[in-house]
């Protein structure tokens, strides 16, 4: 178990294609992640980093190719089949519910783990189980304290943690998190950088960032993408030392 | 159902639907393109049948009646555009219901006032009154024939503007980027309201052409409001090319519905329900293509 | 907003007043005071589609009017219905047809849901109005109201008027109730977040279109409580019951009234009713009246008569 090599396989990608028109946002890329392990996918803006990870919630319907959740085919189910088998994702533009206060936020999004929200009788605020799963969420993201806020009266950081809450809340075992440091300050960063360290023991993490420095401090498999094609994929010092992608990517210029 | 009389039905449904396209398709440049829902869109229908009727005593000829409240309507699409609906670019869909539908029961009411609430005859041109005979007992008006001419035209001539025209290329411009429009110093404000008043004049032109062979009645403009959501429903909204295939299919699916007995199993479905065959036509599209037929998919 | 001591005095002060009502009242107003809290149950439910939901329909008025229409259709014509069997069945009816139109309807957003609603309302309308089915377009007389008999024990007598508003009193508080117990529940959150954020709650794990049904057949069902005490109140019921014009009504006085909050239906219902009166009493050309009220309302009152009091906007959202 210890064995990176005999780690479980959680999510696999075979061949998965997406075109828009003539163009193919994401060509023919076959991934895989693993349990306990941070597969961070990097690549400058425009090569399908974002369009995969939709594919992968759902979010939009893969043209060809095929997705797997460990032996199960997820391919064309819709996001809320995904994110009930374990699937967690947050998003590159933050997508969450600003009217509502934060805590709320998570509570809904711990909600969705009930084996049915069709329940009519009972106060929301009585489910502990979803209390204390929202709780928790929100303390991992660095937001206690800030529980009674609502959300659109947050900073844009904090708005950023709390997209990163509502994803664990859902207790997922796999998360594809969209640039999670977006719009973050340093500290911020800090403390979501040392969260996926510590998330990342039991959880397979796919992880899309263009902070260089926290993608080499977490990732133990790097993939680069390059007009939606895999350009290379391999440990972090292997990418390093990858002339090809020195030149399209790393060593060209700085992404932001 | 014997081939000539199914001919002729044949060519009493594509008029009717000819003439649903001239009102749907004002609806869905205006929703296309400006993003508002417009209900009162329907009563400039029955403004156009009820200008139709008083112009053309006043004015002697049905033509000149068209003429002067084409004009008309135009100027009132453009005074509504400058005073009311332009305020609803930003609101909620609701909201556009809502101060359209206060709209609907100004225009009925004031309808009531000026008009009175009689159902009138408009006399057909006597140059169209003619009939083409297809068989020794079965004849064809003409002017049901010109209705379906002039609509034909009428829509080529939206193609070419839309496709070909300057105002035609702000109009796909506007649809697809407001600011982008904006920022080439493009007045938007007045492409729009341009847009309003022909949408606003192309239903009472409808309603105006329509009049003599439907005759003129209070509550013409909701019907046709209703039929026409079908029409943009089935075809898709915003498309032109949508509002042309659904106005076509309803106009021939109401018309056949009304004549055509249905035996099923022996029971004789009743003629009565021929009012809902549309509406059966549009559940079909909602469980199989729910953004119409020529909608984008989402 | 109002202090807490203020709006329980305010609540108190009209507890008070809706009870004491028949007690002091002639019968107009409390037949009055009866039809505004018959279309506030209405408005109520449309409410939890178009303020809690944001599914703006406009064919509500076909539950109301499909509900009045089974209670006529099951009254035989010169006895009464019993008041246990009739409304079961006009609930349900108006439940089922809510489950089969949702179904459809709920297939699009927007400014499609907006004209596909308007157009199966449309289509019953024409069902009522063309065919034989229902006495056509004058509609059913309901010539002996139901009754509650209970193994021989009649608690109350819909033939009474100051009855019958009691009735209608605990029903529209039942209602209220439910609606407000509802909104605090599981179900209610995930109502409230589709309206805010739909794509977000799909990604969440909500299978999204099973709750907007569900929702739809609860407003239904409740606009289908409000259609058969309407019935029974009138005595007849035809197709304007079912009709565009209802619908719109309805939408209009919860703008009013203040959307997203379940007393904006009932202030809303009660300023129409009145409204029409005055415009009625003004002109008889008073729909013009109407008309131009409802654009000017649009254009000022967005957040409707409750958003004058109520800072925080019309639309009340949970917190944790």
């Amino acid at each position: 178990m210890a064995e990176p090599g005999a780690r479980e396989s959680v999510l696999s990608t075979e061949a998965l294609s997406r075109r828009f028109g003539g163009l193919a946002a994401v060509d023919r890329v076959s991934i895989e992640c693993r349990m306990g392990e941070v597969h961070a996918v990097i690549g400058p803006n425009g090569a399908g980093k974002t369009t995969l990870i939709n594919l992968l919630s759902g979010d939009l319907a893969p043209s060809g190719g095929r997705v797997f959740l460990r032996d199960r085919e997820i391919t064309g189910l819709r996001p809320d089949q995904i994110s009930r088998l374990g699937v967690g994702r947050s998003y590159q533009k933050t997508n969450v519910f600003l009217p509502f206060t934060a805590f709320e936020n998570a509570r809904l999004a711990a909600q969705s783990r009930l084996p049915t929200s069709m329940r009519f009788l009972r106060s929301a605020r009585t489910y502990r189980e979803v209390n204390e799963a929202a709780e928790r969420a929100l303390a991992q993201a660095g937001l206690r304290g800030r529980e009674g806020v609502p959300v659109a009266a947050l900073s844009h950081g904090e708005q950023r943690q709390v997209e990163i809450a509502m994803t664990l809340a859902t207790g997922p075992s796999l998360l594809l998190l969209d640039e999670p440091l977006a719009g973050m300050g340093a500290e911020e960063s800090a403390r979501i950088v040392e969260l996926l360290r510590k998330l990342v023991t039991d959880h397979a993490i796919l992880l899309v960032e263009h902070d260089m420095d926290a993608v080499f401090a977490v990732a133990s498999v790097l993939t680069v993408m390059v007009n939606g094609t895999v350009l290379a994929s391999g440990t972090p010092a292997a990418i390093r030392g990858n002339a090809e992608v020195q030149q399209a990517y790393l060593g060209a210029e700085e992404p932001h | 159902m014997e081939l000539d009389t199914f001919l002729i039905q044949v060519l009493n449904g594509v008029q009717y639907g000819l003439l649903l396209f001239l009102v749907a398709s004002g609806l869905t440049l205006v929703f296309g393109i400006m993003g508002i829902i417009n209900l009162a869109h329907g009563s400039f229908y029955m403004i156009g049948a009820y200008l139709a009727w008083s112009l053309s005593q006043h004015l002697g000829s049905l033509a000149l009646a068209i003429l002067a409240g084409v004009v008309l309507t135009v100027l009132i699409g453009m005074a509504l555009e400058w005073l009311l609906i332009n305020k609803l670019y930003h609101r909620d869909h609701l909201y556009q219901v809502l101060l359209t539908y206060g709209l609907i029961l100004v225009f009925e009411e004031l309808r009531g006032v000026i008009w009175g609430n009689d159902v009138h005859g408009v006399a057909i041109p006597e140059w169209l009154g003619a009939s083409i005979r297809l068989t020794d007992t079965l004849a064809y008006p003409v002017y049901r024939l010109w209705i379906s001419a002039v609509c034909l035209v009428l829509a080529v001539l939206m193609y070419l503007l839309i496709q070909r025209t300057r105002l035609g290329m702000m109009i796909r411009a506007g649809a697809a980027n407001r600011e982008m429009v904006q920022s080439l110093g493009i007045n938007i404000q007045l492409v729009y309201r341009v847009i309003f008043a022909l949408g606003v004049a192309l239903a009472a032109f409808a309603g105006m052409i329509a009049a003599p062979v439907s005759s003129v009645f209070p509550g013409m403009g909701n019907q046709v409001l209703i039929i026409c959501f079908v029409v943009v429903v089935i075809g898709g909204i915003g498309s032109i090319k949508g509002a042309m295939a659904g106005a076509i299919l309803i106009g021939l699916v109401d018309t056949f519905g009304k004549v055509v007995e249905v035996d099923i199993g022996g029971f004789r479905v009743l003629p009565e329900l021929a009012g809902t065959t549309i509406y059966l036509l549009m559940a079909v599209v909602l469980l199989w293509r729910p953004e119409g037929i020529f909608g984008k998919r989402l | 907003m109002a202090s807490r001591g203020v709006r329980l005095a305010v609540l108190g002060a009209l507890a008070v007043a809706l009870v004491a009502l028949p007690f002091v009242a002639d019968k107009f107003y409390v037949q009055l005071a009866t039809k505004v809290l018959i279309l506030a149950i209405f408005v109520m439910s449309l409410d939890l589609l178009v303020g809690y939901t944001g599914l703006a329909s406009l064919g509500h008025a076909a539950f109301y009017g499909f509900a009045g229409y089974l209670l006529a259709l099951i009254t035989p014509q010169y006895e009464a219905a019993s008041l246990w069997t009739s409304l079961p069945i006009a609930l349900a009816g108006s439940a089922l047809l809510a489950l089969v139109i949702g179904t459809m309807v709920l297939r699009t957003s927007g400014i499609y849901f907006i004209m596909a609603t308007l157009a199966f309302g449309e289509m019953l309308f024409h069902v009522f109005h063309d065919t034989s089915i229902a006495g056509g377009s004058d509609g059913i007389y309901i010539y002996v109201r139901p009754v509650a008999t209970i193994f021989g024990w009649l608690p109350f007598d819909f033939e009474k008027f100051t009855h019958f508003y009691f009735v209608v009193l605990v029903a529209t508080l039942g209602v209220y109730a439910v609606l407000r117990n509802i909104l605090d529940s599981p179900f209610g959150r995930v109502i409230v977040g589709i309206r805010v954020n739909e794509q977000r709650m799909r990604s969440l794990g909500y299978h999204t279109f099973r709750y907007k049904l569900a929702c739809f057949v609860l407003a239904g069902t409740l606009a289908g409580l409000a259609g058969y005490l309407a019935a029974v109140q009138f005595g007849v019921v035809n197709p304007d019951m079912l009709g565009f014009h209802l619908s719109a009504s309805g939408l209009m006085m919860l703008i009013l009234g203040g959307m997203g909050t379940l007393v904006g239906p009932v202030i809303g219902a009660a300023a129409m009713m009145v409204l029409e009166l005055v415009f009625q009493g003004i002109s008889e050309h008073w729909l013009l009246l109407m008309g131009g009220f409802i654009v000017l309302v649009v254009l000022v009152l967005p957040h409707g008569l409750i958003g004058i009091v109520s800072r925080r906007g019309a639309r009340e959202d949970p917190h944790g």
